[in-house]
């Protein structure tokens, strides 16, 4: 699991540590978006100036950035390869059948690994500095007006901390339930497609069960703490914009009407 | 002494099976410590969570402090009531600790700094404030115990239930926080049940009442109760450690002229006893 970065937050108390989870997931939203505005050099240089900043205040060592972008750099390769072979059109260097290579290909698969490593840095800059606690009450926050059509926006949170509070505890029962299944002889890491599938039955029905009984026990512990609904509750918990959050947002702006100016039309 | 807790005449079973309780009355002594003990599926615990009103009663009536359990009163009647449950893991609601402590506060729609001052207070009084920050997964499952207990005394209730709180736990664990529930029984002048089928916990009660097949066999005194090792063996229950060790010594016919002390009574009389010989 230790090359598993998403989800994983990484404790600190940097500039973005301390800015609101809900400004944060708002401006990576943002973000990705004015990406797909970039189609230029200078864009692409803006943006990457900025996420250069990004990286710098939220103070994590660059090494988790590269574990971010390990499990997909296939799927980056293969795309930025696709892009450089068979985009047409501006100088031609080297072709064969159908395949090609030109000055604007090498330059759009360029313009495509650079989207990628931004995407892919933004997001792990959110998910490092922000606990998944955090996450989840900023998403109730976004999703607040949401509450004007009556989307059970309280519920959903209440449903989502849950949820991540539980994953750990499931984790963990899911390496018990497979430790107790080998000991019992069940193989699970050979043989064929489907008696791999097959193997996996023992361990995901008790896992469901337990699950059942996890939800049960604690509807119980929470009804007799006093839990009526999720949304006449007061909140222990709450972020507040800061004027982190305010200067952030000035500077994405900017930087975002700067990619709108200098791409090319 | 007042009674908190007046069970009358209940019947009850679970749907599709026997009657449980058969016209059973039960009376709880405000400001005592009552151990229910009893085999498993003694309906021990469907007894707690009755007087919780988790389960909807069919017959018969349970006031809890002046207040008849029921549709109505419901919420009044558990905001009076503190539970904590056997699995550590499946009780707790909140992210971290301190989360979890606030979740109560939360339903009850305290404001947000009278929560602070009640979270950091609790904490403290359970001796888990430095471990505020933890996450569930990181803690053992004696201080999830404690994170529980302190989720209760936050809300201050008049009465708590620990259906079988210490099953889990190990025997230094199960200490920690029986020491712990009576610490906090005396500074706050609570009433507490605790539903166990560990005779040892039963000790620290003023009164224990013996369940079986959802009858109640026997309400009395631990040291009334405990000397008849035979009986308890009967019910499936063990007799605690003292009361072995003097049904032990008579059969080597050493007689101490007692069925049952506690552990410093029979230090005493065992130190007594050599000197004199």
């Amino acid at each position: 699991m230790s090359n598993f970065i998403f989800g994983r937050y990484l404790p600190g108390n940097s500039w973005i540590h301390q800015m609101s989870p809900q400004s944060k997931l708002l401006l990576s939203f943002y973000f990705v978006i004015v990406i797909f505005f970039a189609n230029n050099i200078w864009a692409y240089g803006a943006l990457s100036v900025l996420i250069l900043f990004v990286v710098i205040f939220s103070g994590v060592s660059i090494g988790y950035f590269l574990k971010g972008i390990r499990p997909l750099i296939w799927l980056i390769i293969f795309t930025v390869l696709l892009q450089i072979l068979f985009s047409s059109g501006g100088h031609v260097f080297w072709h064969f059948g159908p395949f090609s290579i030109s000055d604007t290909s090498l330059i759009n698969g360029g313009y495509i690994f650079i989207r990628f490593l931004l995407i892919i840095m933004i997001s792990t800059v959110l998910t490092l500095t922000t606990t998944p606690l955090a996450i989840a009450d900023g998403v109730q926050t976004v999703l607040k007006p949401l509450k004007k059509i009556r989307f059970p926006v309280d519920t959903l949170a209440l449903m989502l901390s849950i949820a991540l509070r539980f994953v750990p505890t499931l984790m963990d029962e899911m390496e018990t339930i497979l430790n107790a299944q080998r000991s019992r002889g069940v193989d699970f890491g050979s043989g064929s497609l489907k008696h791999r599938i097959q193997a996996a039955v023992p361990l995901l029905v008790p896992l469901f069960t337990g699950a059942i009984n996890h939800a049960e026990n604690l509807s119980t512990a929470m009804e007799a703490r006093g839990f009526t609904d999720s949304e006449h509750r007061s909140k222990y918990r709450v972020y507040k914009w800061k004027g982190k959050d305010t200067i952030s947002w000035i500077v994405f702006l900017l930087v975002g009407v700067v990619v709108l100016f200098v791409r090319k039309n | 002494m007042k009674d908190i807790i007046q069970i009358k005449d209940i019947s009850f079973n679970y749907s599709g099976q026997p009657l449980l309780f058969d016209h059973l009355s039960l009376n709880i002594h405000e400001g005592e410590w009552t151990a229910l003990i009893g085999q498993n599926g003694s309906g021990k615990s469907t007894l707690a969570r009755l007087i919780d009103g988790l389960i909807v009663l069919k017959s018969g009536q349970i006031v809890v402090d002046d207040l008849t359990v029921n549709d109505q009163n419901i919420f009044d009647v558990r905001s009076k009531i503190g539970m904590v449950f056997q699995n550590p893991e499946d009780q707790f609601v909140g992210a971290t600790v301190e989360d979890d402590v606030a979740f109560g506060l939360e339903n009850r729609r305290v404001p947000r700094d009278r929560m602070h001052e009640i979270v950091e207070k609790s904490l403290k009084d359970v001796g888990m404030w430095e471990f505020r920050d933890r996450i569930p997964a990181n803690l053992s499952g004696g201080q999830k115990q404690r994170v529980a207990i302190a989720g209760i005394v936050a809300l201050s209730p008049k009465i708590i239930i620990l259906d079988e709180a210490t099953s889990m736990l190990d025997p230094r664990g199960r200490q920690d926080i029986l020491n712990l529930v009576a610490r906090i029984k005396a500074a706050n002048n609570l009433t507490v049940i605790s539903i166990t089928h560990d005779i040892d916990e039963a000790a620290h009660a003023d009164q224990v009442v013996v369940v079986n097949k959802g009858e109640i066999i026997e309400e009395n005194k631990p040291e009334n109760i405990f000397g008849e090792t035979a009986k308890l063996q009967s019910l499936g229950l063990s007799a605690p450690f003292t009361a072995q060790l003097i049904a032990a010594l008579k059969q080597h016919g050493i007689d101490p002229n007692s069925q049952y002390m506690n552990d410093e009574r029979l230090i005493a009389w065992i130190k007594k006893f050599v000197s004199q010989k």
